[in-house]
């Protein structure tokens, strides 16, 4: 059964919810596979060791639900034996969220001027250039890489890579 | 890899340290420090270090099945029985696959299991070697934990860390894959003395102003009740003590779950017998109309709650549990607990006795009247015959016989496993083994195994049916070859039973497949495998005949043809409320199939 429709009728969310898990073999696919068995989404999942021992690694996912689906999927996650830490940044306070985007746009003339525009005007460098195309390098909240992507398309947008949200709690306090 | 540039000079007066050991010897000494005893298993090419090391000991007693699932259900006997955890061993490939049913099982109704599995050689894995299996991969989902140890110095370490996660917090099972190349690689055997896992730390006591809270709540009902689930026969005898305690003190009435069977005496005026779809109709009319419910170490499962927007709409409900992802997953509660059950029972009987809580109690008299209403309409009812043998009559009468002899039953799934639930009576936990999360047929005759290689002595009796039984008839093979006097009481009706239940009542009674074809002579089967096999079909033989099982010192399958068409009741229909119970001849008509009426 899904497990994300099962429950309550409430309104869904989005939460990003970031994990701190022992460094080993497996464990991102102990986090992927309880999505997946249980039926929750993932909007978005990024993974990195984060401490220079590279004992831990941050996990950092986007997902949705009901407030009760979104309160099981920090149980579950906190129940696997290599979690140490799960921390659900959209109600515990404030929090900033990064994702980068590679942009690859092919064309000549007007179209390519104007991309090159619009790309100094969201901040996006160009981190490649041949002839007839760029690729850009954009950081920034999901909705701005969207709105970038959007207008790229009728501009001659070939292909997309992105990396998912990462995100970290705004003051001085660690998770 | 594992370092093998081995310290092998260093003195050896220390025994834990400097002593060059393989892999295979590692696992035997740390399971024997570990106090481990027996081990349920059966070889094959990627365990072969670790069979000869077993060959080379006599501290560790190793049982040989005849089918891997057969193992993991025996230790699952094992470890419900004696508390400890159990221990399994299979080879890499088909044995880690066979034992996947048994892992789902225990995880499912969070039974303490290690299960150390073969595996192929460091190089080979991920070449598709010969019975390589993706044994980490294929177990993830079906295990609390589980580790593949690449390196031979960690082997220690991982045995004991798995024993560490396998028992505490919920309980559950744990693989440990083993390469052959590291059972045979030598290595220093040393543990890092570390805590039993770096991290994981489950909460055993729970906070004192949500048991304060609980306790208030608890004195303040007018319709209060206690609904406990296996999470108190998980967290030791004790917490069975302590519920007896509590229920006893505040004069609560209490229900229990397939699982919690035992954990509060059966045979106690407060106890109104096991709730859900085939619970008692006073446990369940009790559980929707109570004004305040403690939760205890149960998980408001489907087959409990019935529709869960009519679950007990009024009540305030307090949930107690080791799993915090118990808490809220199905049914919305009042006051949560992350507790062991054992600790919170502890801790709400000082809050009770301190703030005299039995002094601020309302009257109950009103409630236990309505309830001994409930209880007159005798729920468990049925018509009996002089022509064939109804199954329930046979577990009154079966039940009768093991009175006051601490029988361990054990059963497999189907109409059988609910009447032994309905009719079979637990004054004491550890004393009932029942696939309840995963339903396994098959789990019950080496689950019964289990428990009678832990305790000799007693009466280990497997409540078995037609169909389950041939899931895993092969262990008759071990009971023989050990000798075991495990008692196998057939409830035969020539059905899959509760399949053929619900065709009648779902899909006008096109009973599609559910038919016990071409059964074996179950009588000649056992004494094949040299066992005493024995039958009855006539009601007046009946008793006689259940004596001599009981009374025959060594393994006896009696197969007790039962009447064929009998349905399971009470019963909450799927999709209907608590107090939309059907009784025996209620609403449904039985189909009038004189044949099928007939006994064998
Ligand atoms: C391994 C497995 N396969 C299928 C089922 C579905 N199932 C549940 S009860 C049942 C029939 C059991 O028949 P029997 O053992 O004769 O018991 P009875 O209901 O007749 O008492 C079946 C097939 C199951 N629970 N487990
Ligand atoms: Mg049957």
């Amino acid at each position: 059964m899904d497990g994300a429709n099962m429950k309550e009728i409430g309104p869904i969310a989005r939460h990003t919810i970031s994990v701190i898990v022992d460094n080993e073999a497996g464990v991102l696919a102990r986090v992927i596979g309880l999505f997946s068995g249980r039926g929750y989404n993932i909007e978005s999942l990024t993974v990195s060791t984060v401490d220079t021992a590279h004992e831990t690694s941050r996990i950092t996912v986007v997902t949705s639900g009901t407030r009760m689906v979104i309160e099981q999927i920090k149980a579950q996650l906190d129940r696997l034996v290599p979690v140490h830490k799960v921390a659900d940044l959209t109600i515990e306070g404030d929090y900033v969220s990064r994702d980068l985007a590679l942009v690859k746009v092919a064309g000549v003339g007007e179209k390519r001027v104007e991309a090159l525009r619009l790309a100094e005007a969201f901040r996006a460098q160009v981190v490649d250039a041949s002839r007839d195309s760029f690729v850009f390098e954009l950081t920034g909240a999901a909705n701005k890489l969207d709105a970038f992507v959007d207008l790229m398309s009728e501009l001659g947008l070939v292909e997309v890579a992105r990396t998912g949200a990462v995100a970290l709690a705004r003051g001085s306090d660690a998770l | 890899m594992a370092s093998t540039d081995l310290k092998e000079n260093k003195a050896s007066d220390d025994e834990q340290t400097g002593t060059a050991m393989s892999g295979a010897q590692m696992i035997l000494k740390a399971l024997t420090d570990l106090g481990v005893d027996t081990i349920f298993g059966y070889p094959g090419g990627a365990v072969l270090p670790i069979y000869d090391e077993i060959f080379k000991q006599d501290k560790i007693k190793h049982i040989l099945v005849r089918h891997e699932q057969g193992a993991v259900h025996a230790a699952e006997g094992y470890a419900r029985t004696t508390g400890k955890p159990g221990v399994v061993l299979v080879t890499s490939g088909p044995g880690a696959t066979n034992a996947v049913t048994g892992l789902t099982d225990a995880m499912l109704d969070s039974i303490p299991l290690i299960c150390i599995t073969g595996q192929v050689a460091r190089h080979l894995i991920g070449n598709d070697a010969f019975q390589e299996a993706d044994t980490v991969g294929i177990t993830r989902p079906c295990t609390k934990h589980n580790y593949l140890v690449k390196e031979t110095e960690h082997v220690p370490d991982v045995i004991y860390e798995a024993f560490y996660v396998a028992t505490n917090g919920r309980p559950g099972p744990v693989v440990i894959d083993m390469p052959k190349d590291v059972q045979i690689e030598k290595a220093e055997y040393k543990r890092s003395g570390h805590q039993e896992h770096r991290t994981y730390r489950p909460q055993v006591d729970g906070d004192d102003a949500a048991l304060r809270k609980a306790a208030r709540a608890i004195a303040a009902g007018v319709r209060p009740i206690i609904y406990s689930g296996g999470g108190i026969i998980n967290a030791g005898p004790e917490a069975s003590e302590l519920l007896t305690e509590f229920a006893k003190m505040a004069g609560i009435p209490v229900t229990s779950t397939l699982m919690g069977l035992g954990g509060f005496p059966a045979s106690d005026h407060q106890f109104l017998g096991m709730l859900g779809m085939h619970g008692t109709w006073e446990a369940n009319h009790a559980m929707h109309d109570c004004d305040v419910m403690l939760a205890i170490g149960a998980r408001f499962d489907d087959r409990v709650t019935g529709r869960i927007d009519a679950f007990s709409p009024g009540s305030t409900k307090i949930q107690v549990d080791i799993d915090l992802s118990s808490i809220n997953k199905n049914v919305a509660v009042d006051i949560p607990i992350i507790a062991d059950a054992a600790s919170a029972l502890r801790s709400l009987i000082k809050i009770w006795k301190e703030e005299k809580l039995s002094a601020n109690q309302p009257p109950l008299v009103a409630w236990w009247d309505q309830i001994e209403r409930w209880r007159m309409k005798n729920c468990l009812s049925y018509t009996d015959s002089d022509k064939m043998i109804m199954p329930q009559k046979a577990l009154e009468r079966l039940q009768h016989h093991i009175e006051g002899k601490q029988a361990i039953i054990a059963t497999e799934v189907g109409q059988h496993q609910m009447w032994a639930a309905q009719f079979l009576k637990f004054d004491k936990p550890n004393h009932w083994l029942t696939s309840g999360g995963l339903g396994t047929m098959g789990y019950g005759l080496p689950a019964a195994i289990g428990a009678q290689i832990a305790f000799p002595d007693r009466l280990c009796i497997d409540v078995s049916g037609d169909a389950s039984f041939q899931m895993n008839l092969q262990e008759l093979g071990t009971i023989s070859q050990y000798n075991l006097p495990v008692k196998i009481f057939i409830m035969n009706n020539e059905y899959m039973g509760m399949v053929r239940q619900w065709q009648d009542l779902s899909y006008d009674g096109r009973r599609s497949h559910s038919y016990s074809d071409s059964l074996p002579d179950f009588e000649k089967l056992a004494e094949a495998y040299g066992i005493k096999g024995m039958s009855v079909e006539d009601p007046a033989k009946l008793d006689e005949t259940i004596k001599e099982m009981i009374e025959h010192d060594g393994p006896v399958l009696l197969d007790c043809r039962v009447a064929k068409i009998e349905n399971c009741f009470p019963m909450v229909p799927a999709g209907a409320a608590h107090n939309e119970m059907l009784l025996a001849g209620d609403v449904i008509d039985k189909p009038k199939d004189d044949e099928a009426l007939a006994v064998v």
